[in-house]
Parts: structure tokens; sequence; C-alpha cells
């Protein structure tokens, strides 16, 4: 399914808070339909890098283009038929803590102004049927639910528009393992069924493994390593060494039988 | 599994074709999914929900290159929440149609009583017995707080209060001065237009000194600072609510009565008088300088004649109205605050009624004063 077309492309991005430089020349090519993992130590600027992405910060330096286009200068238009192609997890959930779980799902669809309310009930309940969240559930507030449930219902809401481009900030930081698995054969279905590109950022190893096609690593305010997770565990930097060969690492690598560094190189 | 070769937003096409044994068969192609379909979709459902009449069709699926879950429904819909008898899909359709048979019914909403006008009427007098306690409950609290605090000096939250009288008194002065100026001005404006008709030009000291010091000067300041200090209180508090702060000084013995807000109260306890001090000499000198161009009274004349003609009671009134409003409009605003829930609308509603109560709170106050003081300070 992974064809050469970039559905993002950053080229020479700069991200600057202030005089703290959190990026430095960074780029990179998304490509149509794989499952690219950021991976980082904290503070490492993965979520800064998701946020440029999204065109919540703009470049001190550099241009970001999604789906061909470039983020900063686009007409409203197509800006708008943009967001409606991608769908974002934050890494806090950020429901909208007015708003019911329901209505939080269903705002995307509503916005959309082309489905009726019966099928937007059809698809809300599906999406919480996906992300495991009971019916009862449905009319809570977001303040009266559980750290594991906002994330749960975060997801179902940016999958609302089964978007074609998927962001996810940590999405399985705060889940139980069961969950997590859950989740990861969640995404797994979805691939198989539509062309789903997803850029994902993430601490956890199994996760990674059992989803990621390309790894990028960041670190010293740039990519330090990018490729297959073969590829990148062969790199040498401290953080990788650090990240992949600790012992959490070696288990989730172990486990789908990736040959260590030491053996490839 | 895909078929490669289809345009990716060419949106789904209905081909009807008579198969092999007679039967008729609907072919469908192309992307099924929320954006290809578009504005489609209503014209789609309805063309759709035609085709599911037939129950002798034969749907193919197959060709479909790809669906979302909102294809799904659209379908599933159409078919009348059930599989049609003869249906043809690939494996991954499959189970996206497997997913939405075990799709949860959303519960049933909550039919409206029927007597729902009593029980509107009965949560407004309920919350207003819930304010007025929480507000007693506040004050008691605040007194044991100070009791604890005279035991205990070195608790007592100085950087907190020294930051809030900053914040509420130095940072009110100049919006209370325009607004005290353009009074003092508008006021000996009126006045003199009169007074100058029945010859009793004088008289604009007793005017001006009088209904400045002891009623304007003091309402002005009060409520302008309940506007700007009473909602910034009310968010800050409404806020560190939703973001848990409370719970994390809950939870380091940190109580929030002492630490946020005794200081609010304390400080625009002492503001507050200094801030109407302020306003009131603002909109005199406003008065002042409309008497001598309107009426051609000196600065000298003016500035002697005031202590003459209004008693300084009505300055201590003045000030002692100051404190008093200060303290419950610190009061009310946290009292708002703390009750604001963790969400986003509660904050806002919390801010707009705290300011709300506030100003009506200093206006009754106001009313208090005149009817207790009625023969203190005036010839
Ligand atoms: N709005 C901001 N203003 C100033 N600095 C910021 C801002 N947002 C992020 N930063 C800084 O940028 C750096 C990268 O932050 P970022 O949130 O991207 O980290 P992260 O890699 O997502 O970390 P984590 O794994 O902990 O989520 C941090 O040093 C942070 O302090
Ligand atoms: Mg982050």
């Amino acid at each position: 399914m992974t064809n050469g077309e970039c559905v993002i492309r950053l080229e020479g991005l700069h991200t600057r808070f202030g005089r703290h430089v959190v990026h430095e020349d960074i780029n990179l090519c998304v490509r149509r339909g794989e499952v690219i993992a950021l991976v980082g130590g904290s503070g490492s600027g993965k979520t800064a890098l998701m946020r440029q992405m999204l065109g919540l910060e703009v470049p001190a330096q550099g241009t970001v283009r999604v789906f061909g286009e470039p983020l900063h200068g686009h007409d409203r238009k197509k800006l708008q038929s943009m967001r409606n192609r991608c769908g974002v997890l934050f890494q806090k959930g950020a429901l909208f803590s007015a708003l019911s779980v329901y209505d939080n799902i269903a705002l995307p669809m509503r916005e959309l102004r082309t489905l009726d309310e019966g099928m937007i009930r059809d698809l809300v309940m599906l999406k919480l049927k996906m992300v495991d969240i009971e019916a009862r559930h449905a009319s809570k507030m977001p303040a009266e639910l559980s750290g594991g449930m906002i994330k749960r219902i975060a997801l179902a809401r940016a999958m609302a528009l089964d978007p074609e481009l998927l962001f996810l900030d940590e999405p399985t930081a705060g889940l139980d393992p069961e969950l997590s698995e859950g989740f990861v054969e969640l995404i797994q279905t979805m691939r198989t069924e539509l062309t789903l590109t997803i850029v994902m950022a993430t601490h956890d190893l199994d996760t990674l493994v059992a989803l990621s096609d390309r790894v990028a690593v960041l670190a010293d305010q740039r990519i330090v390593a990018l490729g297959s997770l073969r590829e990148v565990v062969g790199v040498d930097h401290p953080f990788i060494t650090k990240f992949f060969r600790g012992e959490r690492g070696q288990k989730a690598l172990g486990q789908t039988g990736y040959v260590m560094a030491g053996d490839v190189l | 599994m895909i078929p490669e070769n289809q345009n990716n937003n060419s949106s789904m096409v209905l081909r009807r074709v008579t198969g092999d044994s007679g039967t008729p068969r609907l072919m469908l192609s192309g992307n099924c999914t929320m954006t290809a379909l578009g504005r489609r979709l209503h014209a789609l459902s309805a063309e759709l929900v035609a085709y599911a009449a037939d129950p002798e069709l034969q749907w193919d699926l197959t060709g479909i290159a790809q669906m979302d879950d909102a294809g799904a429904v659209l379908l599933w819909r159409a078919w009348g929440s059930r599989r049609p008898p003869n249906l043809l899909l690939r494996p991954e359709q499959e189970r996206l149609f497997d997913r939405m048979k075990e799709a949860p019914v959303p519960p049933a909403p909550i039919p409206r009583d029927m007597l729902w006008p009593v029980a509107v009427l009965g949560k407004a007098v309920f919350l207003l017995w819930e304010h007025l306690t929480g507000l007693v409950i506040l004050i008691g609290q605040m007194l044991l707080d100070v009791k604890y605090l005279v035991g205990h000096p070195a608790y007592i939250p100085w950087r907190e209060i020294s930051a809030n009288l900053y914040r509420t008194g130095a940072q009110a002065l100049g919006i209370t001065a325009l607004v005290g100026f353009l009074i003092g001005v508008v006021l000996s404006f009126l006045s003199s237009r009169q007074l100058q008709m029945f010859g009793a030009d004088i008289f604009i000291i007793n005017i001006l000194g009088v209904s400045i010091i002891r009623e304007l000067g003091p309402m002005l300041a009060a409520i302008l600072v309940a506007g700007r200090s009473g909602s910034s209180m009310t968010a800050q508090l409404g806020v560190m609510r939703v973001t848990e702060e409370l719970d994390a000084l809950t939870v380091m013995g940190i109580p929030h009565s002492q630490r946020l807000i005794l200081p609010k109260v304390i400080a625009l306890g002492i503001a507050m008088p200094l801030v109407v001090l302020w306003t009131s000499a603002v909109a005199l000198l406003g008065g002042m300088v409309v008497a001598e161009i309107q009426l051609g009274l000196s600065y000298q004349f003016f500035l002697n004649k005031l202590p003459d003609v209004v008693p300084v009671a009505n300055l201590w009134l003045g000030l002692g109205k100051g404190a008093v409003c200060g303290m419950v409009i610190a009061l009310i605003s946290c009292h708002f605050g703390l009750r604001i829930k963790s969400n986003t609308e509660s904050l806002g509603e919390g801010t707009t009624n705290s300011v709300v109560t506030a100003i009506t709170v200093v206006i009754i106050i106001d009313a208090i004063f005149a009817i207790v003081f009625s023969n203190v300070g005036l010839r």
C-alpha cells in the first residue's frame, strides 16, 4: 500500500520558542499509507513537531506541506477540506468539557452538514464501540470520566470522520496493557479497510513494534535516525542505545525476533 | 487486497445488472467513504433505500475500493439495520458489518417531567439557599483562618496579600481615575448650569462635595473593582479547579481558604478604601476644573470652602463603604470561583454570575449604609 507520494513534507524546518531552539533543520517525508512513529526523550519536541504538521505552530524557518499544499497561505476552503481529512488525538485528550461524550464525537460530523442525525447516531455508537466505551457513558461529561476513558473517547473523536491522515500523540499512554493491545488491533483493522497514514508520537515500545512502518528518532533538535525499526536500532546514538537496548527495549524487541544492533553491524 | 487502479476520490457508482441466473444484481464500485460521497450522501441514501426494497436483489460490494464507517452505516441504514439475504463482501468489509451488528444502541433520552415549572422554581430557591449558606460558611472559615493566623504569624501569607494589593489596587488606579474624572466633569457641568439659573453658583461645592465623597466615589470605585478584580478572582479559582490545581493544593495540605481566599479578602479590604479616596479626589478635581471654567470659582476658593460645607463624616462613610464593599466583592468572587465545575461552560457562567452578584450586592450595601447613616454627615 505504501508508495512514494508524500502526504506530509517538512523541508528545512526550524522551531523556536523565544530563544529556546526545539528543532533545527528537520526534513521529513511521511509517505502515503505508512505509520511513522516519532520517538525521542521527553521534551525532545515530538508534540511540537506534530503541531507544526497541523499548522498550529508557525515554523521559524522552512516549510510544511500537507497533501502537497503549503500549510501557511492556504485559502480557507482548501484548509478546511484538508482539516476534514485529518484526525488528531491530543496528548491530553482535549475533549470539549462543555459537551457530553456523545456530542464530542458528533461535533465534527455535524459540522460537515451532510449527515443526518440518524446516521450520526449510528456512527457515534459505532465509534464508541470501536474504542470499547459502553453506551451508558455516552451522556457523561468529560469531567466525569477516567483518564483512560478520556483517551479512548478522544481517539474516537479523532476518528470521527474516518480521516486519511491521523495524528496520535501518545495514544497508549494511560491505557492498561489490554486496552493498548486493543488499540493496536483497532489500528491494524482500520488499515486493512482504508488507506490510512498515521503519524504517532509514542514511548510505548510494544505499540511501536506492532504498528510502525518507519521510526523517526528526535534528539539534539534533529532527526538522528529515520528508517524501519531494524535500521533505526542499528544507529549509534546515546538516546537510541538507551531507549531500544535497555532492558525494556530488549524485551519488546526480543519478542518479535528483532536482531540486536550488535549482531547486525 | 484493494483494487489499486481506483482514483482515490471517485465517488461510489451503482450499477444494476441482471445476473446469469436471471436474478437482479446491484454492483457497487468506487469509493464509499465520507469524503468521497460528500454532498451526494442524501441523494444516495434515498436511492439505496429504493433498491433495498427489493428482497431478490443481490448486493455486490466487492468492487468498492474503500469503505469507511460512514459508508458502511449508509448501507446498513438503507438495509434497515440487517444484512440483505444476498450479499457479496470482501473479508475486511465483512468485519466492518460485523462491528455494525454489535454496535450498542444509545441510551434513550430522559423524557421531560410535566412538573418542570415547579422543579425549576424549587431549584432556584434551593440554589439561593445554597449560595447563602455557602457564603456564611466561607465567612466563618475566614474568621477561623484569621484566628489561626493570629496564633501562628509565620503562616500569614504576606506575599499573596501584597501581590493582590498590587493587582487589585495599584493596577486599578488608571481606569478609576479616568471614569472618576469624567463623571466629575459631567456632574459639575450639568449642576452648574442649573445653579446658574438660580444664581446659587456657590452651592456647586456642596453638591459636588457631598455627592462625590459620600456616594459617587465609593460606588464608582466599587463597581469598577467588582467588574475588574471580581471577574479575575473568579476566573482564577475556576481555572485552578478545571486544571485540578485546587486538588493539588489540598493534597499538599495547603488550605485554599488561607492561601487563596483570605489574602484576596484582606487585600481588597485594604485596597478599596484607597481606591475610593483616589476616585473621589480625581472626580472632585474634574468637578473643580469645570466649576472654574463654567462659574469662575477659583481652585483656592473651592478647596477652602470644601471642608466647611462637607462634614468630614462623609469621608469616613465613603471609606467605610469602600472597605466593606471590597471585602464583600472578594468574598463573593471567591465563593463563585470555588463553585465552578471542571468544564469551560461552568467557568464562563460562574464568572458572569459572580460579577453580576457582586455589583448588585455592592448597590444593596450602599442602600443599607444610606438608611443606617441617614442622619450622619448631612446638614
Ligand atoms: N508553547 C511553548 N512555549 C515555549 N516552549 C515550548 C512550548 N511548547 C513546547 N515548548 C518546549 O519545546 C520542547 C518540546 O516540547 P514537546 O511538547 O514537543 O515535547 P515532547 O517531545 O512532546 O515531550 P513529551 O514526551 O514529554 O510529551 C520542550 O522543551 C518545551 O519546553
Ligand atoms: Mg508530547
